[in-house]
């Protein structure tokens, strides 16, 4: 199964096995450590060290501008599969967000958190269809609306009122070529 | 500046929220932990307020904090709170942070059971979704156990959505609580074909998840996976089920031959990389798992090998990796298919991806042999050369060592070429591997005995030059060489050119840099030369140079004598007197040398590494027993152990050492700078820095080289790249002398037969420089068997070993929620308890039966063995003749039958693992002998059909392909019958592996502290003759059949028929004279008095089992029934009926289950006061008290309540629901039962039953 995913410069994590913030915050640095020195040419595995869990564990990430996702697996799934797991995930972002850039991920964690648990659940992929997961995301989104009813309507004017002094929230950072292909990798929808 | 004032306002009535939060720390930079602390203080603020959507924020924050790595664990119960909350927003916000922040060791998890289960039934789906999820995360042991009913209910939602996430979580849930696997499982099961996509593709990965630790327990499903597979177009699912296949091959190679075609089918057909990837790897485990030789395989290997090939040309780096992987798994069983693309795995060497050098790395491995053996190291010297990285190039470095010590040196043809490659090595700069390198050196000098004379000349060069090695960094282990040089110097000085000149380098003051151990070796190995020098110049008359060598050593070691390094210190000053002492004699003139050589007399022999383990330990030692009393713990803890041996005093002396040395470095750099900067004319360095030493071979090198990073050519050492030249030739020549005899040969043959021009070399044809004696290392006389098989104890699926197809028992249920929750406390502890001696009773029955199963099994597989022989022409006829399409749909049709019983599908599996490609006709065709053995094989008896296949037979004439339609239909009907027919029998069957399988998963190392017990038989003769023998098992698959007759049980009783004759039994008949109280179960239409045909016949030597079905009115009462079998008995010239008799016993006990029961309800049980008493008194038994006990469950069906030293309550059921509970207390030899039964005379019988048992030991 997947033992944590995590993507960078935003600082998710999502650790799947119960560790202290010792060891997390660890994880998270080696792994930062590992991966962001590595050319943009090579490939996208890594094979685990002792603090990923040992030989059986490889460190699998994708790279978009700014941004890494990387996911921590063993050898129970496919290397290639994850891969394009990690792509179904940017674009289900990119879809949630509507055109995700990074700073939607760094203010909106939660939410990235609740996108990536209809994907993987308890380390293992749940869902892997885009149209599903999106469907299931929204739904509950509409819950969140409908609960917070009247009296959520003040704090959404409030924080529009708050973004309205923040002029440097861009919207249209873009993160890059977000349908980088995955060579040879017809979809898995 | 108006919008500021109203922000403000509105920012007062309103808390940061996340994002202001995210803003905050973003802002604050520089004082981020600040700006934190004041956030934490706000947020504890919030939590104390009642408004929930305050509390939620809070939380909310607070997940990002734990994110940050900030310890949150404080608010653990504020997370409760919100996860409680009704609103579905808060809830998922606190379920969010319970997802991160709990662990198994917070505490308020006990407090969610309640609030989870509420949420998992609720009738929102994604309050359930959400709770499902949150679970999966924090799970504990207690959770997994109060909800694994809920969560298997939810596995039949209605909503796929929740189906999905419930399916996926029982896999967490099987991981904590172990007990729930087997009654979750059928459901599990059900899910794989479920309609929704999504469930099917959660059960395969949970299903996969579980077999990929425990595939033997999950090979029954292997052809409902089939069908999965070549119907699923989900490429997920695909995926799992390819991978799963690949972990279940290797346990049974047949379903291994049946996937390769589909498997090789979707490789040609499948665009996505991804799924031709994992079949490639299949595939290969398939292979892996096939013995080799078959001819139509190797088409797979290079179909693998090509495809792979493809991958690893490919641009993409990812695939190339993959690539390399699968290809370095071939190489391990097909090295002869990698081999031929050495070319494409040099080529990735210089690829700039470190990953795919590391990989291309390990293939080079397998791929050398005698012939580019030298080349390939070759290669990677030059690699060395260039590596950047120091991982890298130690990577390298272990590797060419790796490549060329590969079993025991196998392909190095030229042991010179490999001490000048070891030598190379040590010029590699700030490697870790000096050891390694070391070692090497050690382990050739001492091993091949032809080389040492090289090998010292060759150490003697690198003492000579050791500031070569030491000069630079003192912290770079590659002075570990030094270790190795001077013992092998020392050790074999006779093979010294000039020992004199080595002694020299060995006691030059610069030594005393080298770390503590290195030093002491040098102080030792130079005793060792001193002893050569004096034997070499014994008998000249003129005595100098001996009293010279004396006198350096006397000048010398003086130095050692001061080393801080105790072991240095100490050799050093014991040889500095026994020199002097030397000296003295010298004087005198007397004649030393004889004596001094015998100091180091002796020749050392290699000794395997694991010899010491491998020493047997004598009968009768108890390593583990103390030889003194234990010592108090305080005193433990006062004495801290001391570093006695050397192993740790050298690092301390050695990092002093580097100090110093590093100071003194720098002091010295300093100095030559200014040097430098004063002399304009600068070339060489100073003479300051040259040392004072002056060793031959040393003026001419210039100083300035050291600090180049360019490896140094030693002088006078040569290189390895001359061998390779040298090699070369050699084997030219050797070659073209070949060549030459063959020419003679071919003349003095003229005429009679050309031979074929000798080709390219191969393997045989190179043979070694010198002749070189590889001595192995020693191991002791009668050493053991390796064993050692390290799984690791901690792994969490070890408790998931558990057999799926065993029946469910009754007491196999989920815990269901109660009223009072609190009961449930004890199974934790029960388990443990109860399970004690069942367990031993399972596993000495089991022991047993195994043993007889394993026997039949034997039989069973040689015969089926002998039959495949006989098929396997007409079945690969058959295989070329089929298309590939009807094989395929036939087996899918096949797996298609619905599984009318889990315990039916082992034999399913042989069934549609041995003769799917096999159709009827084939079965028919083969000699009627072999029928009988399908008989036995499969222990259907397709016998009894013999009319369908022959029917086929005049349709022959039809079309062949309507021929195999038909054939299928029947096949599946045959099937069918069978699993009805044998469904019975497999149960029984199927107990036996269960008991195996509930044992293990169960082991928590209680009972291995006792004794072993005795293996017990359950099995007892019945009767016997001269031709056949009849067992009967105690009534151990008891089982009764409550609800439809109230006073009436059934018992089944299961005899083992043997063959003991040399003749075929067959038409054998079972009959039994009904009692009033019991009576035989025969077919309906049957008299009374019919007797049952037993359903198999009995090749010669050959038992079997068959069971009988009884029913019993009454059972407080034994039982005696009289019977008897008939049989033919059939010889080549003769057949006759013959009869035995036999009395079948039906003791009180076997009408008791053994039932296990908690200890709350037990004492429940007893204060009902609705149960009489009785007791026994046992005299003279003199076993251990768990063995007593043991015999109780295992002869009577008892289960161990509880035990608390040599007291034990115990407890059994009857099948008519009698509770019966026993108090054995046990005090010298006596033993004592008190008992209790609502059925005081049923008590009465087993107790004498008890007393019977324990009288015939």
């Amino acid at each position: 199964p997947i033992k944590h995913a995590e993507h960078f410069s935003n600082h998710l994590s999502n650790i799947q096995n119960t560790r202290t913030e010792d060891t997390e915050q660890q994880i998270i640095r080696e792994t930062f450590h590992l991966v962001s020195k590595r050319d943009e040419n090579i490939c996208n595995f890594l094979e685990g060290g002792l603090l990923i869990g040992g030989s059986d564990n490889k460190l699998i990430y994708r790279h978009y501008a700014t941004l890494y996702f990387v996911f921590c697996v063993d050898s129970s799934e496919s290397e290639l599969g994850i891969l394009d797991l990690i792509q179904v995930l940017v674009e289900t972002l990119d879809k949630c967000f509507e055109n995700v850039c990074e700073l939607d991920l760094i203010f909106h964690v939660d939410k990235v958190h609740n996108i990536l648990a209809e994907m993987v659940m308890g380390g293992m992929v749940l869902e892997t269809n885009m149209s599903e997961i999106i469907t299931q995301v929204e739904a509950q989104g509409k819950m969140e609306k409908s609960e917070a009813g009247i009296t959520g309507a003040p704090a959404r004017a409030v924080s529009a009122v708050k973004n309205m002094n923040l002029p440097e929230m861009p919207k249209n950072i873009n993160i890059g070529d977000i349908s980088i292909k995955v060579p040879n990798l017809p979809s898995f929808k | 500046m108006a919008l500021k004032i109203v922000k403000g306002s509105i920012d007062r009535m309103f808390d940061k929220n996340l994002q202001d939060l995210v803003r905050g720390i973003r802002n604050h930079k520089e004082d981020e932990a600040k700006y934190i602390s004041t956030c934490i203080d706000e947020i504890k603020q919030e939590l104390k307020q009642d408004n929930i959507a305050v509390k939620a924020n809070a939380v909310c924050k607070l997940t990002y904090l734990q994110m940050l790595g900030y310890d949150v664990s404080w608010a653990a119960f504020n997370i409760v709170e919100v996860m409680s909350s009704s609103k579905f927003t808060y809830k998922r916000i606190g379920y969010l942070a319970a997802s991160q922040c709990f662990h198994e060791g917070t505490d308020v998890i006990m407090l969610t059971t309640n609030q989870i289960r509420k949420d998992l039934s609720s009738p929102h789906q994604y309050d359930t979704g959400v709770a499902l999820t949150g679970l999966s995360c924090f799970v504990t042991p207690d959770l997994a156990r109060d909800l694994a009913n809920d969560i298997m209910t939810l596995m039949s939602h209605t909503k796929p959505y929740i189906r999905k996430k419930a399916v996926l979580i029982m896999y967490k849930v099987f991981l904590k609580y172990p007990e729930s696997l087997r009654p979750a499982f059928p459901r599990l099961k059900e899910k794989l074909e479920d309609p929704d996509p999504g469930v099917q593709s959660a059960a395969v990965n949970v299903i996969c998840e579980l077999a990929r630790r425990n595939p033997k327990n999950y090979l029954s499903l292997a052809p409902l996976f089939f069908k999965l597979m070549t119907s699923s177009t989900n490429n997920w699912v695909l995926i799992k089920i390819i991978k799963l296949f690949g972990a279940l091959t290797p346990l049974e190679p047949r379903l291994g031959k049946k996937m390769i075609e589909p498997l090789t089918n979707l490789i040609h057909s499948t665009s996505a990389m991804s799924l031709l990837y994992e079949c490639v790897n299949t595939v290969i485990a398939v292979l892996i798992s096939l013995s080799s030789g078959m001819p139509n395989h190797s088409a797979s290997i290079q179909l693998c090998v090509q495809k792979l090939r493809i991958l690893i040309e490919d641009s993409d780096q990812n695939l190339k990796y993959l690539g390399l992987l699968a290809m370095s798994k071939i190489l391990k069983t097909h090295p002869k298919s990698v081999q031929s693309h050495k070319d494409l795995i040099l080529q990735c060497l210089d690829d700039k991806d470190e990953s795919i050098r590391l990989r291309a790395l390990d293939l080079l491995y397998g791929m050398v042999s005698k012939k580019n053996l030298m080349e390939i190291v070759k290669k990677l010297m030059l690699h060395v050369d260039k590596a950047e990285g120091t991982t890298y190039r130690d990577e390298l470095l272990t590797k060419i060592i790796d490549i060329c010590s590969q079993s025991n040196y196998q392909y190095i043809t030229n042991f010179e070429w490999y001490i000048s490659i070891l030598v190379e090595l040590t010029r590699l700069e700030g490697t870790r591997h000096g050891h390694l390198i070391a070692s090497q050196m050690l382990d050739v000098a001492i091993r091949v005995k032809a080389i040492r004379g090289f090998a010292v000349a060759q150490m003697a060069t690198l003492l000579d030059n050791a500031h070569l090695l030491t000069g630079n960094t003192q912290r770079n282990g590659i002075c570990e060489v030094l270790y190795a040089a001077a013992w092998i110097c020392g050790e074999f000085s006779e093979h010294l050119e000039d020992p004199m000149q080595t002694l020299e380098a060995m006691l030059r003051p610069k030594v005393a840099t080298l770390p503590g151990h290195i030093q002491a070796v040098y102080v030792q190995n130079a005793a060792k030369l001193f002893a050569t020098v004096l034997r070499k110049h014994e008998g000249e008359t003129d005595s100098h140079a001996a009293q010279e060598t004396s006198q350096l050593l006397i000048d010398r070691l003086p130095l050692f004598v001061q080393s801080a390094n105790l072991e240095v210190q100490e050799r050093a000053s014991c040889i500095l007197q026994l020199v002097k002492y030397i000296q003295k004699l010298q004087q005198k003139k007397v004649e030393v040398a004889e004596e001094v050589t015998a100091l180091f007399a002796g020749e050392l022999n290699p000794v395997a590494p694991k010899a010491q383990k491998k020493v047997p330990v004598p009968e009768g030692l108890d390593l583990d027993a103390w030889i003194n009393k234990p010592p108090s713990e305080s005193e433990s803890e006062d004495e801290k152990p001391k570093a006695v041996f050397a192993k740790e005093e050298p690092k301390h002396s050695r990092s002093r050492h580097t100090e110093v040395d590093e100071k003194e470095l720098a002091r010295r750099r300093e100095a030559r700078k200014q040097e430098q900067a004063n002399n304009p004319f600068y070339i060489k360095a100073s003479p300051s820095s040259q040392k004072v030493y002056d060793a031959p071979g040393v003026e001419h090198i210039p100083v300035v080289q050291i600090d180049l990073s360019v490896p140094l050519k030693v002088p006078g050492m040569p290189m390895s790249d001359q061998y390779l030249k040298l090699e070369e030739e050699r084997r030219q020549k050797e070659k073209a002398e070949r060549k030459k005899k063959e020419k003679k040969k071919k003349r003095e043959k003229r005429g009679k037969e050309r031979k074929a021009d000798s080709g390219p070399e191969s393997e045989e044809d190179i043979t070694p420089a010198h002749q070189v004696d590889i001595v192995t290392e020693e191991m002791p006389e009668n050493a053991l068997p390796s064993d050692d098989d390290d799984k690791d104890p901690n792994d969490p699926h070890k408790a998931l070993d558990i057999d799926l197809d065993k029946p469910l028992a009754d007491s196999e249920k989920l815990p269901v929620r109660t009223h009072r929750p609190e009961v449930l406390k004890s199974p934790a502890e029960d388990r443990v308890n109860e399970n004690i001696p069942q367990e031993t009773k399972k596993r000495s029955g089991k022991e047993t039966k195994e043993k007889k199963k394993g026997k039949e099994k034997d039989r069973k597989r040689s015969k089926e063995e002998k039959k495949k022989k006989k098929h396997k022409e007409v079945e690969e006829e058959l295989l070329e003749s089929q298309p590939e399409e009807a094989v395929q749909s036939e087996e899918t049709k096949e797996a298609a039958t619905p599984p009318t019983s889990t315990s039916a599908e082992a034999s399913d599996l042989d069934f549609w693992l041995c003769s799917a490609p096999v159709p009827p006709a084939a079965q028919e065709e083969t000699a009627p002998s072999s029928a009988a053995a399908v008989d036995t094989s499969s222990a259907a008896a397709p016998e009894s059909e013999p009319d369908e296949p022959k029917d086929a037979e005049p349709e022959d004439t039809k079309s062949s392909k309507h021929k195999k339609k038909k054939q299928k239909k029947e096949k599946e009907e045959k099937e069918k019958k069978k699993k009805k027919r044998h469904h019975h029998h497999h149960h029984h069957h199927h107990h036996h592996h269960s008991d195996a399988g509930g044992e293990d998963s169960v082991q928590n190392g209680t009972v291995e502290e006792e004794e072993p017990l005795p293996p017990m038989s359950n099995y007892s003769l019945l009767a016997e003759n001269s031709y056949i023998k009849m067992m009967k098992e105690d009534a151990d698959q008891v089982y009764d059949i409550q609800g439809n007759h109230q006073d009436e049980s059934k018992v089944v009783v299961s005899v083992i028929f043997e063959n003991k004759s040399d003749s075929f039994l067959k038409s054998m008949e079972f009959n039994v004279l009904d009692s009033l109280n019991s009576k035989l179960q025969r077919p309906e239409g049957a008299g009374a008095h019919d007797s049952l045909t037993v359903p198999f016949q009995l090749p010669p030597g050959i038992s079997n089992e068959a069971r009988f079905v009884f029913s019993v009115q009454s059972i407080v009462m034994p039982q005696k029934l009289k019977g008897t079998l008939t049989f033919i008995v059939k010889s080549d010239e003769s057949s006759t009926h013959e009869k035995l008799d036999f009395k079948l016993h039906f003791t009180c006990t076997s009408y008791l289950i053994t039932t296990p029961c908690y200890s709350d309800a037990y004492a429940k049980l007893l204060e009902s006061g609705d149960l009489k008493g009785s007791s026994l008194r046992l005299e003279g038994i003199n076993m251990p008290f768990h063995h007593l006990l043991a015999r109780i469950c295992f002869h009577h069906h008892f289960s161990v309540v509880e035990r608390i030293d040599s007291c034990a309550s115990m407890y059994s059921r009857s099948i008519q629901g009698h509770h019966v509970c026993l108090l054995v207390k046990t005090s010298d030899q006596t033993v004592s039962i008190d008992a209790k039964c609502d059925e005081p005379s049923l008590l009465g019988n087993v107790l004498d039953e008890i007393k019977q048992t324990f009288s015939k030991c």
